[in-house]
């Protein structure tokens, strides 16, 4: 019976249709990722910065998106924003935008730790040198921190691939909906549909994620020693 | 835009028996996830024959998947197989496969952070390994790994927001309920921060403060 079971998975266009969600998946991830980078570097900048009420804005910020779940905020933007904006937003952009924020958030705190674990000389050197604000980050701090922050930036990346497994609770048709699609099709045919789809979904989201955090593992024990 | 008063105290019963919900899962999920760790920690200090290699994919396997899928599988595909769990034990049994591996990695963490001097010392005093896990490396190795323990507590409570998606009625359900029953959109929501905000905001304070104690215990500062 389980062996009979497997077939739903080859069975007409179900795989392609399975790639194609998790293209969507995909696309959110990639998407989030850089946009949050991007983001996260302005953040840490400023979260390095002198002023101190900026810098406590920018703690506010990141422990917003570290005390309230993921979901919560998914469901905050996708239910509760177009009602107070009156207007309308659509599932992968909501999850885009939520993504970007946490990444952000997260990834100024990366930076943060980053340009913060830089010894004092460096900056003091280049003032010496007379770099002004914008030559100093460019060519001395970010350099080097970005050696620093690579392992915990994609170690972020990573839980990001996997929480956009969530992004089913918001009406996306990505890897997740498309493989209960599949199964509420056949399960009357195959009842062990539902195990095979499911065990396919942990794999393909295993397949992406180990390479990554393998990754990040070797160059965090490469750059201690 | 006025909030709708009296829908919030007709719905408040509901988020509240939601709440308990969500923290007596979340409270399972992580007690058994701390004897998993411990066991998984001691199995690979050790580098039990065997056991070791399954123990690493545990954690590999573990650590690089979404909770939702690991809860969808459990849930709607073992049953499949004859493995009929109810949601809850689902969940707790989800919860505490995620959390297994992150609390290993902690307490893992923590035993590599005491010296090899101080183990050696203790093996040519005489102690048996179990003596030398519970009065050597353990107490050393509590302060370091508490700072970790508490972020994945933390982190497992809040993972906890996924198990509305197997039928059980904790906070999203309700408020995904509330939303389409009512339309009170804003009001169920913005309950819905609250609540969450009541059940970390004190063990987040908690863990703050109990670093602080520890890391006073350890260093004096």
């Amino acid at each position: 019976m389980l062996n009979s079971g497997i077939s739903v998975l080859t069975e007409g266009s179900n795989l392609l249709r399975l790639m194609g969600g998790l293209l969507i998946t995909a696309r959110i991830a990639l998407i989030a990722i850089i946009l949050g980078s991007l983001l996260g570097i302005i953040v840490g900048l400023v979260r390095t910065s002198k002023s101190r009420v900026l810098r406590f804005i920018c703690r506010f910020y990141l422990e917003l998106f570290r005390i309230i779940p993921i979901l919560v905020w998914l469901f905050f933007v996708y239910f509760g924003v177009p009602g107070i904006f009156d207007i309308h937003l659509e599932g992968e952009l909501v999850a885009v935008i939520v993504f970007s924020l946490w990444g952000a958030a997260e990834m100024g705190d990366i930076v943060r730790g980053a340009l913060e674990s830089l010894p004092k000389h460096q900056i003091e050197s280049g003032k010496a040198l007379g770099l002004n604000f914008w030559q100093l980050y460019r060519f001395v701090l970010l350099p080097q921190a970005t050696r620093r922050m690579l392992p915990g930036a994609i170690n972020l990346s990573t839980r990001m691939v996997k929480t956009t497994s969530l992004v089913v609770m918001i009406g996306v048709i990505d890897v997740v909906k498309v493989g209960q699609q599949i199964i509420e099709r056949s399960i009357l045919k195959e009842p062990t549909s539902s195990f095979w789809i499911y065990g396919f979904i942990f794999i393909l989201y295993f397949i992406i994620c180990y390479p990554l955090s393998k990754l990040s593992k070797k160059l965090e024990a490469k750059w201690e020693s | 835009m006025g909030i709708n008063w009296e829908f919030v105290i007709t719905a408040l019963p509901l988020y509240e028996k939601a709440a308990w919900l969500t923290l007596k899962l979340a409270l399972w999920g992580i007690l058994s996830s701390l004897v998993i760790g411990l066991l998984c920690s001691i199995v690979l200090y050790y580098k039990t024959k065997g056991l070791a290699p399954l123990v690493r994919g545990y954690i590999e396997l573990s650590r690089n998947t979404p909770l939702l899928i690991q809860l969808f599988f459990l849930y709607y595909g073992l049953t499949k197989l004859g493995i009929v769990l109810s949601e809850q034990t689902c969940a707790i049994v989800g919860l505490a496969f995620l959390g297994g591996s992150y609390m290993a990695e902690a307490f893992r963490g923590g035993v590599e952070s005491v010296s090899k001097s101080q183990i050696e010392s203790g093996l040519s005093i005489g102690l048996s390994n179990l003596q030398l896990i519970r009065y050597v490396i353990l107490p050393q190795a509590f302060s370091v790994t508490l700072p970790s323990l508490g972020a994945n507590c933390i982190f497992l409570l809040k993972e906890t927001s996924i198990v509305g998606a197997i039928a059980i009625p904790d906070l999203m359900h309700v408020t995904q309920d509330l939303i389409g029953m009512y339309y009170q959109t804003f009001e169920a929501l913005l309950m819905l921060v609250i609540a969450y905000l009541i059940l970390l905001l004190p063990v987040s304070f908690f863990l703050t403060w109990l670093e602080r104690k520890v890391r006073y215990a350890e260093f004096g500062n």
